[in-house]
């Protein structure tokens, strides 16, 4: 949108961003596609086990040098039981 | 003397590896260095039309490793630097005749003769790699500021990995600076942001490459070009030297670029 208004982006920064998804799905031999029933997987699994919101679950793939970390950030529903702990974060 | 051996790979073809391994050699030859390089694309012998030698040719690659000739027959001794050889790639055959075995072998034989052995691999990831990497003490990846290059790069980089060949130190080839500045080339930390690998040279898009190709004279010897220069920095810093690269670009990335180290 801000390149429609602005001219073009500049062709190096769509390289880099192209390059940089590129590289996540050949280093970890996943296409966009499996990475989403993936994400889509591990959502129904946590909900089998506690109340979470599924529109709020953040799930990417970090890169870390030249390896890559799956990080979900799965905000918890506050119940009355569950003192002050309002998210969880897991790393994996 | 025991030589260190260095192949220089790239998965994909033409972006500089031949020029590179004739221009690196050169460099080590031409600070004293004792340097044996070695043709590892065979059946596209290029090297030796690089370096201008193409006429001295008797034996090659695979008439050692089959036995036809002696190590030292093969070795083609270059007429400026006497301290450079060559041994070069067969023509009429495949991949197929050398085997990664093969490689450790002769380099070991070569290892006591010289002070750098230096394989040029075949443009790939499949036998030519392999065989070109076997005996390789440290694999220097060539890549160009473009896409389908650092892709392959990124490629070859894991699978150095994978072999216990690694960690890769990173050539970026034929960097445009004045595309950069436009905003229409990855820039040197675009490419090293992607890869996160080590950095050992850096060498401008460069006419005289083509020149010095058409005469058969590396452009290493010519003090004066940039791309030569950038070899010769390449050359000092495999021999241990801490070279700051040069500022191809802006002021900015020439000092993060030293921060990094
Ligand atoms: N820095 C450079 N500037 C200009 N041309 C270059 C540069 N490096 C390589 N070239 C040209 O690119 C082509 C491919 O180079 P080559 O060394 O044969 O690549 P490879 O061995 O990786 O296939 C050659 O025509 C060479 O002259
Ligand atoms: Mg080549």
């Amino acid at each position: 949108m801000m390149a429609f208004l602005f001219g073009r982006k500049k062709s190096a920064n769509s390289a880099k961003e192209r390059l940089q998804l590129v590289l996540i799905h050949d280093r970890t031999d996943m296409t966009s596609a499996e990475l989403n029933s993936l994400k889509d997987d591990l959502i129904e699994t946590i909900s089998r086990h506690i109340e979470i919101d599924p529109t709020a679950v953040t799930i990417n793939v970090a890169q870390d040098g030249r390896s890559q970390r799956l990080v979900a950030d799965i905000p918890l529903r506050t119940l009355g039981h569950r003192r002050g702990r309002e998210s969880g974060r897991a790393v994996g | 003397m025991t030589a260190k051996v260095v192949t220089v790979a790239s998965g994909k073809g033409g972006v500089g590896k031949t020029t590179s391994v004739a221009n690196i050699a050169v460099a080590l030859a031409s600070r004293g260095q004792k340097v044996t390089c070695i043709d590892g694309d065979i059946g596209l012998r290029n090297l030796d039309v690089i370096l201008g030698l193409e006429n001295r040719i008797v034996y090659d690659l695979v008439d050692v490793i089959e036995g036809r000739c002696r190590l030292r027959q093969a070795m083609i001794r270059d007429k400026r630097l006497p301290e450079l050889y060559l041994i070069p790639a067969a023509q009429t055959r495949d991949k197929t005749a050398v085997s990664p075995s093969d490689m450790v072998r002769l380099c070991d034989e070569l290892r006591q003769e010289v002070d750098w052995i230096i394989i040029d691999s075949p443009a790939g990831i499949e036998r030519g790699f392999k065989n070109a990497i076997a005996a390789a003490d440290r694999v220097l990846v060539m890549t160009n500021p473009e896409v389908s290059a650092v892709r392959d790069a990124d490629r070859v980089i894991g699978l150095l990995d994978a072999e216990e060949k690694g960690p890769a130190a990173l050539v970026i080839n034929r960097l445009d600076p004045a595309m950069v500045k436009r905003g229409d080339m990855l820039s040197v930390e675009d490419v090293l942001d992607l890869l996160a690998v080590e950095l050992i040279g850096i060498i401008p898009e460069d006419e005289n490459v083509i020149v010095a190709s058409n005469r058969g004279q590396p452009l290493a010897l010519d003090g004066k070009s940039k791309a030569g220069q950038a070899f010769q920095n390449i050359a000092r810093r495999l021999m241990g030297e801490q070279v700051p690269f040069m500022d191809l670009e802006s002021q900015n990335l020439f000092q993060r670029l030293l921060g990094r180290k």
